[in-house]
């Protein structure tokens, strides 16, 4: 079963009104339920548990800042809580991060 | 549909593939998942085995797990590892420890993508060589400093949890400390020739709770590969992994001669779904089996219906219920409550299905006098060591 190997280098704090990108080390794999994200340096393994999600993570490189992101992918506003939480946990995880 | 229902019901591709590249050891461990000792003489070439790589980057597989037998005994296995990781297929291999040498251990720190796994069932030779072999604690100790000594940081030192290692954690924990590298534990499994040892090896009751508790302290620090979920009734916090029976699901095994099985622990013929040598290779076994479409469907969930703690070990693995002579929809053999025992005392003796494939090496037969027989009467039956040099 997946194992992750090394914790990421010191992530900076998530900061949505900043430019960020998903991490040139994480290749996307589209799954019914979204997409699996696999970062090749740190060998951690990320679910994208919705299709919107993955639109953003995308998207992200060709916007202002996640707000932005967030908004053009239409993304509800009563959902944008849990997205801002789920896109967190990947600048966390090093599967998004600034640019 | 929640992530875990989506994982159930199979994935595009596997999240974990283990390959057990070759059925050659330098070891004859008694508790073998796979039963390897000798080499198969229909194992994969060199090009297919590039061809299955190169089917895995298509798949967006992102890693193999490689092991055997001892997968670096392959006079092609360094190439093989460049090959895939060179095609965005990261590898991550089990060994020994046979083959690591300084200036494969510095060649190892300088390649990406690369992650070693040293086997060691023991934090003491006496312990650890009573299950792997004589001398194979110090080929390991060896390997391990080597791998320090190069800077190959966050190397694995994988314990296969027993009876007679379970009050070694914290020993192991501290070699792992000492060479920079992390701990991982996996379970005893009474697959290969494991079937036969388990009754008198797999952790007490006990040992069980212990190992429990010991886990959750660690938390993520110490790798399991999802092995103890069966445990999780045993506690409030659910140990960290995914939790679930991932066979055929978002795990698979391929042995050395191409078989694809549900997971590494289940080499038999009720779990193989295919060979990759069929037309539409991996990825049509992969998707369209029929075997592992029964592990997919809802009703495969783990068993144990009825049962109140079934949400949390989710009938614990299919592999140690077969081997061990219980029904798929019972409890586990080691099940947290207690129910395993009473499971167990129903079967009737030898009963439960023995391993389809083995490799173990034979006995050498002994004679008094005459001439010396020739015992490697195939290339194969010889010591995989030989002529793979240094």
């Amino acid at each position: 079963m997946p194992e992750h190997g090394s914790e990421p280098a010191s992530t900076p704090v998530f900061d949505p009104a900043l430019p960020y990108r998903r991490s040139p080390q994480v290749a996307l794999r589209p799954e019914p339920f979204g997409a699996l994200a696999y970062h090749f340096g740190t060998r951690r393994l990320s679910f994208l548990k919705t299709p919107v999600l993955v639109t953003v993570v995308e998207s992200l490189a060709g916007h202002a800042d996640v707000h932005d992101a967030l908004d053009r992918a239409d993304v509800p506003t009563d959902l944008r809580h849990s997205y801002l939480a789920a896109l967190r946990g990947l600048a966390e995880a090093g599967t998004i991060e600034p640019r | 549909m929640k992530l875990v229902d989506h994982f159930e019901r199979g994935l595009a591709a596997p999240i974990c593939l283990t390959w057990e590249l070759t059925y050659a050891c330098n070891l004859a461990c008694v508790h073998c998942l796979s039963s390897s000792g000798r080499r198969d003489p229909a194992e994969l070439s060199f090009d297919e085995c590039r061809s299955f790589l190169d089917e895995l980057q298509r798949m967006q597989v992102f890693y193999v797990n490689i092991g055997g037998g001892e997968p670096t005994v392959r006079p092609d296995f360094w190439e093989l590892v460049e090959y895939a990781t060179a095609h965005q297929v990261g590898v991550k291999f089990s060994t020994n420890g046979v083959r690591i040498t300084p200036e494969r251990a510095r060649w190892i720190a300088a390649s990406d993508y690369l992650d070693v796994q040293l086997s060691l069932d023991g934090a003491t030779a006496e312990v650890n060589d009573a299950v792997r072999g004589a001398g194979s604690y110090d080929t390991a100790r060896t390997a391990m400093r080597y791998l320090a000594e190069a800077g190959v940081r966050d190397f694995k030192i994988s314990v296969v949890v027993t009876r007679a290692n379970a009050g070694q954690l914290d020993a192991f924990a501290e070699l792992a400390d000492q060479h920079g590298a992390q701990l991982r534990l996996t379970r005893l499994r009474p697959a290969g020739r494991g079937a036969d040892v388990w009754d008198e090896l797999h952790p007490t009751a006990t040992q069980q709770a212990q190992l429990y508790d010991w886990l959750v302290a660690r938390g993520e620090r110490v790798l399991t590969g999802d092995s103890f979920f069966h445990l999780n009734p045993l506690g409030a916090s659910p140990l960290p992994g995914l939790n679930l029976c991932g066979a055929g699901r978002v795990v698979c095994l391929v042995d050395p001669v191409g078989d694809v099985y549900a997971c590494p622990f289940a080499i038999h013929e009720r779990f193989r779904a295919g060979n990759v040598r069929s037309p539409g290779g991996f990825a049509r076994v992969w998707r369209d089996s029929p075997r592992f479409a029964e592990f997919r469907s809802p009703e495969a969930a783990g068993g144990c219906t009825g049962c109140a703690a079934a949400d949390s070990c989710r009938g614990g693995c299919m592999a140690a219920k077969f081997f061990t002579g219980l029904p798929l929809s019972g409890p586990d053999p080691e099940c947290a409550l207690g129910h395993g025992e009473a499971a167990l005392a129903a079967v009737t003796a030898g009963s439960a299905p023995r391993p389809s494939v083995d490799h173990s090496r034979r006995p050498v037969p002994v004679r008094i006098g005459g001439p010396t027989p020739d015992v490697a009467g195939r290339a194969c039956d010889s010591s995989p060591l030989v002529g793979c040099g240094g």
